[in-house]
Order: structure tokens, then sequence, then C-alpha cells
């Protein structure tokens, strides 16, 4: 219950915000907001040591018992690892946005409540239990990630950046919501854990690949995954603060995290291996390849992020293949699941406190952009400093964290040329050459980045501000992130022992039992020659070499156009006016087409019916015989009809229906109806009278008598409706299946009712309430004829409303 | 008897079809009154054309062979609600004519920033 609460207490904490920032304005909001993340935090460093044993902690609050929907917080290794980094890094991005953004010139108490509300929806994404309240977090993040994206929304990039987040992510979660539902169907159960223990019955399963296919759309489009990755670069219009939380340590992990979770259910399948580790591997090299392209700092530390996340996921596609293996521990595999999660640990540190560099140089020099920039090493040597342990770290270069995990991937990578099921005996070469290549841009774009704004000449004269050392205050989250990217180095395996191999056990379950069970020494990093040491060593020199030589080269990158954005331009723009033209083409404004849609769709869909059902049928018994005059009276009916049709004046057309009218109530006379042929010919003369008025007042202008123009189209619709009408009434006539309920009315009406005419007995007596409301609805008429005639509203000379 | 009144009924609702796809008003409204003709006396068929008196207890006297007569309350009801709609479609037409100087359909549509 407790855990489930604690969920919540960030989003509940957002309530007051406004309040603290309206009425202690003196003091910046962001202090108060400090408070939770950094709470969390030390609540769930507690769990540690527990959690590194192999234990878990289950909380479970009802909130649709009928559907058996509930929140359930459980948290395990990999669960608290994510929940560790979301509530730290937080509590580092909020002490850094206190001295990043103005308390006077921004509007705090939006940006406050926005964060606190992601960091509800994170926290409940990694610790949900069960699928539908994942759903729900999941989408939360979506939301707020676009009103954070959003913060500054009187600028048009910053709108359009977040409209594109939103579409790109909304559409990955509706598509994560069907393979849930999915997956719900399959095993009878949202319970993860539940299905988890379920998954070998599971794989057999029709839905298990759509399932499969589903959820990984919702986790690539969360982890900027390739082609879903182009809505990161635009989200760079958030506040950088939002970057490093949401866009590089959190939000965009979310994937990961997904990926990660339902490894065990989905890891029996060769699609999921092949697609995760394929589609990763090539982010990592589409995303570095592409990072040398871009002229904004933020710009090239999103798409390292896309980098760096597609390496991690191809990882943990690596450690979904040791389920196919019978002695994966022995093989190199099983470095693949604690270097994923080891990296990913690694990433937040660096990332982090990259953006934070970025937004520092922003903030201290006016521009992102890295031509105008250089030479701030004298200038700004702490952020200098931090800047260069981040990117070393992200290029792999020891003594930071990244080279353990950059040796780790490698090691992966390699393991996987041993591994022949799969078909990766035949492809799996690829695999350690691609990474290799990613690895060289990633160590080619670090250096970029930092030696590119720090070293080189400075250019006082292009700058907006003159540049100088950020306050300490902003300093205090990136320096710490940098001396954690330092410390990881030195002390990996007592990170391992308690962040890493619980989460390992979380993910591979099928491989450990217990988290003390991960065999993984990271201590293997000196020592013994092995081809991983030699492909770094390769890296490096290659990486070096490139980088030197990038003046030379990188304009090559100006021919690469933007197929991927202009895609996604195209397809808004096409989506937005293809269906503007489509509802154009049928929505005429004329209600003739109306009228001919309905009818046309009434003939297809009864006809269709008679002919798929096999519906027709005609019945020649119990016919009434067919008299003289019913003959004499229905062709007088069909000569006014066709009058009607044929005249030239309306006069005649008019008089044409007055004589339908009256052989209708002769009809009613001889089929024995004497109330029906009464009111009939009553009612038959008032209309008549009533068509004359109108007639007598026709416009002038269009009153020039012409014959209806005969129109080939609409006398196919004409008789298809009469064709149609035709059979129906001889198919009903025919189908007959109960007698009449009119034997009670005739046996009752004098005994019961106390009456003679059996029509106006069931009209007052049996069915009165129709009259009162057939009375009704003549009142209506009468009272919206008068409004209609006596009700003007005074208009304006020369005020028409459509002018 | 009631296979010819079916056909009948198919050239009403026929002729009414064509007359409410031409352009001008009042054709459409003397389209809908066909169609009612048409409606009322598809009730009277289908509740079967039979019985020899009409459906009148005379002195409490019950003869065996009455038309049914629910069809033609029914009918009764019928007629005098689509009365009460067609006379008030009238006076919309009219109306129009007053106010807009035309009974052509397709000059009624609204202009472009009118939506």
């Amino acid at each position: 219950m407790s855990l489930v609460l604690l969920i919540f207490l960030p989003i509940i904490a957002a309530l007051f915000i406004p309040l603290l920032f309206k009425k202690i304005g003196q003091i910046h909001t962001g202090w108060f907001v400090l408070l939770v993340p950094a709470a969390l935090f030390i609540y769930y460093s507690t769990l540690l040591p527990s959690i590194a044993e192999g234990g878990n902690r289950v909380s479970e609050l009802q909130w649709i018992p009928s559907l058996d929907i509930a929140f359930i917080a459980y948290i395990d290794g990999l669960s608290l690892l994510f929940s560790l980094l979301i509530t730290g890094i937080g509590a580092l991005v909020v002490l850094y946005s206190i001295f990043y953004l103005d308390k006077y010139r921004e509007q705090l108490h939006n940006f406050y409540v926005y964060l606190l509300m992601f960091m509800t929806a994170m926290l409940g994404v990694v610790q949900s239990d069960h699928l539908i309240s994942l759903y729900l977090f999941w989408e939360l993040t979506s939301i707020s990630s676009f009103l954070l994206i959003g913060y500054w929304y009187t600028r048009d990039r910053s709108r359009f950046g977040a409209l594109k987040s939103m579409m790109i992510t909304v559409f990955g979660g509706l598509m994560m919501l069907g393979g849930f539902v999915l997956l719900g169907i399959m095993g009878n159960t949202y319970s993860i854990r539940e299905l988890i223990s379920q998954a070998p019955e599971l794989v057999g399963h029709d839905f298990f690949v759509w399932a499969l296919v589903l959820i990984l759309l919702g986790a690539f489009t969360k982890s900027a995954q390739f082609p879903f990755y182009i809505w990161l670069p635009d989200a760079m219009e958030a506040p950088t603060p939002v970057s490093a939380y949401l866009h590089s340590a959190t939000m965009v992990k979310a994937g990961l995290y997904l990926v990660a979770r339902f490894t065990p259910i989905f890891a029996a399948s060769g699609t999921w291996v092949w697609l995760v580790t394929g589609i990763g591997l090539f982010t990592m090299l589409w995303g570095s390849f592409f990072a040398l392209k871009q002229k904004d700092l933020k710009g090239i530390l999103a798409f390292s992020t896309v980098s760096q996340l597609g390496l991690i996921m191809s990882l943990l596609g690596v450690s979904a293949a040791g389920f196919h293996v019978e002695n994966a521990t022995e093989i190199a595999l099983n470095y693949a699941g604690f270097a994923a999660i080891f990296h990913l640990i690694n990433h937040a540190v660096f990332k982090g406190s990259l953006f934070m560099i970025a937004g520092i140089v922003d903030h201290e020099t006016g521009t992102r952009d890295i031509r105008k920039l250089g030479g701030l090493m004298s200038l700004m040597p702490i952020s200098f400093t931090v800047a260069m342990i981040g990117a070393f770290s992200m290029a792999g270069l020891p003594p930071f964290g990244g080279f353990l995990s950059k040796e780790m991937f490698l090691t992966g990578m390699v393991a996987l040329t041993e591994f022949d099921l799969l078909s990766m005996d035949v492809w799996g070469i690829m695999f350690p050459v691609i990474a290799w290549i990613g690895s060289v841009f990633t160590f080619i774009y670090s250096f970029y980045f930092v030696f590119h704004t720090f070293a080189g000449k400075h250019k006082p004269e292009e700058l907006p501000k003159p540049a100088h050392e950020a306050p300490k205050g902003m300093l205090i989250s990136p320096v710490f992130l940098a001396i954690l990217a330092v410390v990881i180095f030195f002390i990996p395996n007592i990170v391992g022992e308690w962040l890493v191999k619980p989460a390992v056990a979380a993910i591979q379950p099928f491989m450990y039992d217990s988290p003390a069970a991960v065999d993984v020494h990271v201590a293997a990093w000196h020592g013994y020659i092995t081809p991983e040491l030699w492909m770094t060593i390769g890296i490096f020199a290659v990486g070096g070499l490139m980088f030197w030589s990038l003046r030379k080269w990188q304009h090559l990158y100006e021919r690469f156009p933007n197929t991927l954005n202009s895609l996604y331009d195209k397809g808004m723009f096409l989506s937005d006016t293809g269906a503007n033209r489509f509802s154009r083409t049928y929505m005429t404004g004329f209600i003739r087409s109306y009228l001919v849609y309905m009818f046309s769709f009434l003939v297809i869909i009864v006809l269709g019916t008679f002919v798929l059902n096999d519906a027709f049928a005609i019945d020649m018994n119990n016919l009434a015989p067919v008299g003289l005059y019913e003959i004499v009276i229905m062709l007088a009916l069909l000569g006014s009809t066709l009058t009607i049709l044929f005249s030239k004046s309306r006069l005649t057309a008019i008089i044409a229906l007055g004589a339908v009218g009256y052989s209708v109530a002769l009809f009613f006379v001889i089929f024995r109806a004497p109330d029906l042929a009464l009111t009939q010919l009553v009612i038959e003369t008032i209309s008549v009278a009533l068509f004359l008025l109108a007639f007598y007042h026709l416009p002038q202008i269009s009153r020039k008598e012409e014959r209806m123009r005969f129109r080939f189209g609409n006398a196919v619709i004409a008789f298809g409706v009469g064709v149609t009408m035709t059979l129906v009434a001889l198919a009903a006539h025919s189908g007959k299946a109960l007698p009449s309920i009119s034997e009670f009315y005739k046996e009752t009406v004098y005994t019961e009712a106390g009456g003679g005419n059996i029509v106006n007995v069931i009209l007052v007596d049996y069915r009165g309430f129709d009259t009162l409301f057939e009375i009704g609805v003549l009142g209506i008429a009468g009272i919206g004829i008068i409004t209609l005639i006596k009700l003007r509203l005074a208009k304006k000379e020369g005020q028409h409303e459509n002018k | 008897m009631e296979i010819i009144m079916s056909v009948v009924i198919g050239f009403l609702f026929m002729a009414a079809v064509y007359l409410m796809l031409s352009k001008s008003l009042i054709r459409i409204i003397i389209g809908t009154g066909l169609l009612s003709h048409g409606a009322h006396l598809l009730l009277l068929t289908m509740g079967g054309l039979g019985g020899e008196s009409p459906p009148v207890v005379a002195d409490g006297v019950s003869v065996s062979d009455y038309a049914d007569p629910l069809p033609q309350a029914l009918i009764l009801t019928a007629i005098v609600i689509s009365f009460a709609v067609t006379s008030f479609f009238l006076v919309v037409a009219y109306r129009a004519y007053q106010e807009l100087g035309t009974d052509n359909m397709e000059l009624l549509k609204g202009t472009e920033d009118h939506e």
C-alpha cells in the first residue's frame, strides 16, 4: 500500500506548487520541489540491501476490482534501479533548474507541476505490475513530456516539437496497449509476474507474435529507435533541465525498461531477438553517424542519446538470445544483460552531466551553435572538465565508467558470432562490425562536442553575451555526476553487486535464480589480450585520425537529405489536406447528393441481405381475391402518379397529388376501413389547400413553368428503391410467423371496453398513449407554424447574415 | 390482391424518390406526400386485405370475419402525424420563398465561408 502511495507522492505534492509559487515568491519554488525526489531517493535506497539479496516488495491498491484492475507496485532489482535513477537524477535536475530558471521571469509553477507529474508517471511505469496501470502511467509520461517540451509555448519550434513527440509516442503507446490487451487475452491475467510464470505456454499462441510486435512498437517509439527517433532532436526545444532529465536519463529509457521487463516472456521467440538486436544496433550506427552533422550542442546530444539507446537496446536483444542456449553462462553471452544495465546507469550519469553543460554554455554565452563557440576552456574551466569527463565516458575512454560498459558491449557482440542458432551463424559477423563502426563515430562526436566547444579559438565577437564561468549552484549537479562517472570506473563491482545484478536477475530469470548467481566480474577489464581490447585500440586509432581530419570531410554531411523528417512532415500535411479533400468530395452541400447516398445504401443493404441470407420468399396462399373496383381505383392511382411525374405545371402536379390522396381514400373504403377513409378525405383536402397556398407564393423569378428534366441517375435510384420496397412487401407478407393479436381486440371490444368501433377503441382505450402523443405532434406543428409566421427577429437593412 | 398492391406500393415509392431527388422544393414535398401514401398502403396490405366486414361490432353481435383493426389504428395515427409534418414543411417552404426568394434546392446551399 505504502509503495503505491509513494508513486503518487510527487503528483500530490504538485497540487501545492502553484500555492507556494504565488504566496512565497521570494524563495525559488524549486527548493520546495527538491524535497520530494530527495526524500524518495533516500527511501528507495533503504530497500537496496534486501533487493540485492534477491528479495522483492509488492503492494497493491484496488482501482476497479470488478474488472480486476489495480495499482500494483512491484519492486525488484530492475524497478528499484530505475526508481533510483528517476529520483536521483530528478533531485539533481531540480537542483540545477533552481539556478537555471529565473524565479521572476519564468512560470515556475507550470514547470514544477509538469515535472512532478512526470516523476509520478515514470515511477508508475517502472513499478507497475499491472499492464493497464502501466499503460496509464505510460501515457502520462507522454502527456507531461508534451507539456514540458512546449513549456515556452510562445515559440513555434517548441509547439512543433511538442506536437511531434506527442504524435509519435502516443502512436506507439496505443500500439502497446493493443499488445497488452492481446497478452491479457492470452494469459487471462494482466499481471506481468503471472504472465512471466506462464511464458512457456504463451509462446505457441496465435497472438504471440502480434503482441510481441505491438509492444516493441511502443518501446521503440518511446526510446527513439529507428525510424521513430525523429521526435527526439525536435524535443530539444524544451528547457535544458527537461532535456537532461526526460530526454536522456529517464523517459527515453522507459522503452528500454519495457523491453527488459518483457524479455522473460518474449525471449523464447527468435523474432524478438532479431528485432531488438537488429533495430537497436542499426539505431546506434545511424544516430552516431548523424550526430556529427549537427551544429547545435543539444542536437549532437540528442543524436548521441539515440545512438546510446540503440546500443543498450541491442544488448537487451543479445541478453534475450541467452534463452536459446543450454549453458548461456559459459559463453560470453551472459555479459550482454549485465552490460545493458551497466551502460544504462553510465549513460544516465554522463548524458545528464553533458546536457547540463550544454545548458550552462547556452546560459553563459547565449548560443548553442557549435560554429560560434570555441576556446571556452580557460573561461569556463570547471564546465570544461565536467564536459571532458562526460564525453570521454561516452566515447569509452579509461578511466571512466563508459569504458567498462563499452568493453562489455563489444564482448557481447563478439559472443554473437559464436552463437549458432536463429541463423546467427550466417549474419552474426555483421553485429560486431556494425558495433565497431558505431563506436568509432561515437568516439568522434564525443570529441567533436567537447573540443569544438571548449578548445580552438575564442570568438567573442560572435557570442551574444560575454562568456564566463557559471554560478556555483548550477555546477553542483554536473560536477556531482562527473565525479560519479569516475567513481563507477573504480568500483564497478560494488555497483554491479548492488544495482546491476539484481536487475539482470529480473531480466534473465531463465539463466539466473538469484542476483548472486549472476556470474560476471567486471574486473575482466584489465589483464589478458582479448579481441575486444584490439577493437578498442582500433576505435581509438581510427576515431582519433578521423576526428583530426574532421574539418576536411564534415561538409560531406550536407549531401545527406533529411528524408525521415520530411517524410513525417509530408505525412502530416497529406493526412490533413487529404482528409479535407476527401470529405469535400462527398460533402457537396446539395441535399440531393445526401439523399442519393441514403437511398443507394438502403437498396444495396436490403437487396444484399436478400441475396446473401437467401431471405426472399414468395407465398401465393392466403391472398385476397382481386376485384374489379380495386383494379379501377388502382388505375386511377397509377394515372395520377404518372401525371405528377410528367406534368409541365406544378399546379397540375398538386391536383394530381390530390387525386392520389382520394384514390387512397377509395382504397380504404374498398378495404373496409371507414374511419381511415373519412380522415384521409378531410386531410387530403386540407393538404391540397396548403399546397396551393405555397404554390401561390412562389417567387416571381423562378415561376416559369417547366417539365421536370429527366435524369437517368435519379431514375435508376428511384427504380431501385421501388423494386426494393415491392420485394420487401412481398417477402414480409409471405413470411408471417405468428397469428395477429387482433383476435383479442375483436373478442373483448364490446365486453371489456364497452364499444363497437374496434379501431376507435384501440385508439383511445387499448393504445391511448399513441393518440395522446399524436395530439402532441399536431399541437407542436401548430405552434411551430404560428411561430414561423408571426415571429420575426428584427433585421437591420443590408445586414444579411451571409454577407 | 396483395401482390398487385405490393407492386402499386413499389411504384408509389419509386415516384416519391424520383420527386425527392429533384431540384424544386415543392416537388420534394409532393414526393414526401407520395411516400407517406405508399407507407400507409403498405401498412394496410401487410395486415392482410381479407375480411368481409369493417371492424365494427354492431349491437354487441360479433361477426367472425372482420378486417384487421390494428393496422387501421396504426395508419390513422400515421396519417395525422404525416399531415402535421407536411403542413409544417409547407409553411417552412413558404417562409423560405418569402425570405430567400427561391425554391431551387441547388441555390439553397450556403456560401463557402458559411460552414
